[in-house]
């Protein structure tokens, strides 16, 4: 092989570079889901737990259109056989009450940092 | 046997046909719905009775609409208003003149008009401002860049800009929980208090008017400002622009 002696350096340090992830976090801890502070006085959400955790993100994105945009005020849910105010404050931090113990831990934890309090107030 | 796969496949066809024109068939399903009590209008439209509106209820009019919106008061030139004081002559100036009897620097209220025909939303390049179908010029917050072209477009001054964390000048504990602030760089301006109406609620302003402002349907010939428009006289500000304002003052 020419050059062998440039090649084959090179071609370790690219692969320490693209495996820098792995080797810069071992011994870290592994990711545990954290623990949330439930609403003590209502049994389940709007909608079943593996939903919100998934997809809480895109419903209140969908909300948002939905009542600025195009006069919607409702959310109809099949689980709770019951209408609620398509609002974050009014409805989910109306029983998630308390965002450091519920909104941040999550997000602290996944390192996501959405702006939505910049705006609505925090209970 | 044949015969049952047949009629399978014909049932399952027309189930998926009749599924794909109406899908709530498949049953009730999680989703938006309208409130029941929703106020709907062709065209909604404000009157301001002149001779009804003094300065104390005008000031009340402000209070309650900034205090409902979280609009803060900025003790400089850089102040958000949604609703104001302005005097006459800078309202009508071009139809007044200088020898007007009275009504020169009486203050009136000066609010967006809801423009039929405005210019802030043509030029605003996210849609974040928008017309309505019932007539209303409504704020979209989340996706305004502020770029200000709005405030260019619009001839009456009707927005107002952020230059400051509106927050700042809040009091945190005299803030309304049910409406956002707004956040720095963001436009704002008076929305018809729409959302109020969409949960079937009056404007704010009309309901702190006692009667001094009304609010209704343009499109209905019997409704309490079509009335009052056929029986007084009225203006609107600036009417040879043609952005068709609906704000109608009566005199
Ligand atoms: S008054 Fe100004 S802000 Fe309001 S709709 Fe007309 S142009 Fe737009
Ligand atoms: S400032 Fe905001 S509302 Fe105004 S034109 Fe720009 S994006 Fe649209
Ligand atoms: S209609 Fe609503 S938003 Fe507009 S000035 Fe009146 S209270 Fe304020």
């Amino acid at each position: 092989m020419y050059d062998a002696n440039k090649i084959i350096p090179g071609l370790i340090i690219f692969a320490l570079f693209m495996t820098f992830p792995f080797w810069y976090n071992l011994g870290a801890e592994a990711y545990s889901t954290p623990e949330l502070e439930l609403p003590e006085d209502y049994e389940r959400c709007i909608e079943s737990t593996e939903f919100m955790r998934a997809e809480h993100m895109n419903m209140l994105d969908e909300w948002r259109d939905l009542y600025v945009r195009e006069g919607y005020q409702e959310y109809w849910s099949e689980l709770k056989q019951e209408s609620y105010p398509m609002s974050l404050t009014k409805t989910c931090m109306y029983c998630h009450s308390d965002k450091e113990e519920f909104c941040d831990r999550c997000h602290n934890a996944t390192a996501v940092d959405p702006y939505c309090w910049d705006c609505h107030i925090e209970p | 046997m044949k015969n049952s796969r047949r009629k399978f496949i014909k049932f399952a066809g027309m189930a998926a046909l009749g599924w794909s024109i109406c899908p709530s068939l498949a049953g009730a399903r999680s989703g938006p719905r309208q409130s029941a009590d929703r106020l709907r209008a062709e065209r909604w439209a404000m009157v301001i009775d002149s001779e009804k509106l003094n300065d104390e209820l005008m000031d009340k009019c402000i209070e309650a609409c900034h205090k409902l919106h979280n609009v803060p008061d900025i003790p400089n030139d850089q102040n958000i208003k949604w609703i104001w004081k302005e005097p006459f002559y800078n309202l009508f100036h071009d139809q007044s003149h200088g020898y007007l009897k009275d009504k020169k620097s009486i203050p009136f209220l000066s609010l967006c008009n809801h423009c039929d025909n405005p210019p802030c939303v043509r030029v605003c390049p996210t849609q974040a401002t928008f017309s309505r179908d019932d007539g209303i010029v409504l704020m979209d917050f989340h996706r305004c860049i502020g770029c200000r072209f709005c405030m260019a477009g619009c001839p009456y001054g009707s927005r107002s800009f952020n230059y400051f964390n509106p927050r700042n000048f809040l009091d945190d504990d005299q803030l309304v929980h049910d409406y956002p602030t707004r956040e720095m760089g963001v436009v704002e301006k008076c929305e018809f208090c729409a959302h109020l109406l969409d949960q079937g609620d009056m404007p704010a302003c009309v309901e702190a008017s006692e009667g001094a402002i009304l609010f209704g349907d343009l499109n209905d010939p019997n409704s309490d400002v079509r009335k009052v428009l056929r029986e007084r006289y009225s203006l609107v500000r600036k009417p040879k622009l043609g952005t068709d304002p609906q704000v109608y003052y009566l005199i």
